[in-house]
């Protein structure tokens, strides 16, 4: 069996109801069933999580950092996208 | 409390789950990738678990004082009651997984039914085992379809496994002591529904059950093929060398 041929595999785990689905860790496996069943053994062993999602790594699509620059920065000083930027009026009840 | 059938019975169910976790421990650090051994440790562990009580209630019943670590470490190869089944060595993963599929089968079949039985001890470590060998089922299965209807090796190689372990399926389903009817489940009556499921699995994966004879059985009688000695002297040795070690 040539190892050289189970891929990657990203696994994320919803630790109760109500929570989202956390990147928890990464395995490899030959397929998606066996790769949630690796997932199982390895990331909720200790009662972790009641859902698991599997996807294979090659199927992220990732900003990198060579773009974080340009992706990232421009946000740092626009102020006035965050609400503390606003002064409520005197008198308004409802906003 | 002195129940001599009932020990041995439950003496067979213990030495079953103990001697094959054993053989899976084998596997750390030599499956076919890191997420197996985990996944191989994983199962041993759980049989490991199921071992630990019913050897403490083996104990019990034989009313003798022995514990588990007693049961488990201090008996040599002809008190054991386990079949051949899960003794012999196990150093093909096509192996491992054609004997996990009949084991983890049968044991489903027993502890689901053993878990609405009327002995209460018996029933409640049925229940809590059944979740667990119902995955080991499922583990076992995964892993037979993929290598029966994989590669042209593979699938010869899943061939080869299945008709090396196969001898060894019928002691599962020796008939338990007279003495116990009504008390306990026969395997005997495990038989058809167990093989039923372990066929379904075998056509699905484009194998073909084997027509070989049975191999000689007895191990429920203490009579062992020559591989348990090794296996327990490996197992015991610690505790034999150092006794009452703990960390």
């Amino acid at each position: 069996m040539s190892t050289r041929d189970w891929p990657l595999w990203e696994v994320f785990v919803r630790a109760r109801r109500g929570l989202s689905h956390v990147h928890s860790g990464s395995l490899h496996a030959p397929d998606a069933e066996m790769a949630l069943r690796n997932a199982r053994d390895l990331y909720t062993r200790r009662g972790e999580g009641v859902s698991i999602w599997v996807v294979r790594a090659s199927d992220i699509e990732a900003s990198t950092p060579d773009e974080r620059d340009p992706f990232f920065d421009p946000a740092a000083d626009k102020i006035y996208r965050h609400p503390t930027f606003y002064e409520v009026p005197e008198g308004v009840e409802h906003l | 409390m002195n129940d001599r059938p009932l020990f041995e019975y439950t003496l067979g169910l213990a030495d079953d789950a103990l001697v094959s976790a054993q053989r899976m421990g084998w596997w750390i650090s030599r499956a076919p990738e890191l997420e197996e051994d985990v996944a191989m440790a994983n199962i041993g562990l759980d049989q490991v678990g199921q071992a630990r009580s019913l050897l403490t209630y083996a104990g019990e019943l034989e009313g003798e004082g022995r514990t588990e670590d007693d049961l488990a470490y201090l008996r040599d190869d002809r008190e054991f009651r386990n079949v051949k089944l899960v003794e012999r060595p196990m150093t093909d993963f096509g192996v491992a997984m054609a004997r996990l599929l009949m084991f983890s089968t049968y044991q489903l079949h027993l502890y689901r039914a053993l878990s609405a039985g009327s002995d209460a001890t018996l029933s409640g470590i049925a229940a809590k085992a059944v979740k667990e060998v119902a995955y080991h089922v499922d583990h076992a299965t995964h892993w037979v379809l993929r290598l029966g209807d994989g590669t042209d090796e593979s699938h010869t190689r899943m061939q080869a496994a299945l008709d090396a372990e196969w001898p060894y399926v019928d002691e599962l389903f020796g008939s338990r002591a007279p003495s116990l009817a009504g008390r306990v489940v026969d395997p005997a009556e495990l038989r058809d529904p167990a093989l039923t499921d372990v066929r379904r699995v075998v056509g699905e994966a484009t194998l073909t059950v084997p027509e070989v004879p049975t191999a000689l059985g007895g191990g429920r009688q203490g009579l062992h093929t020559e591989h348990l000695g090794f296996l327990l002297a490996e197992m015991q040795h610690l505790h034999r060398s150092h006794p009452g070690a703990t960390w």
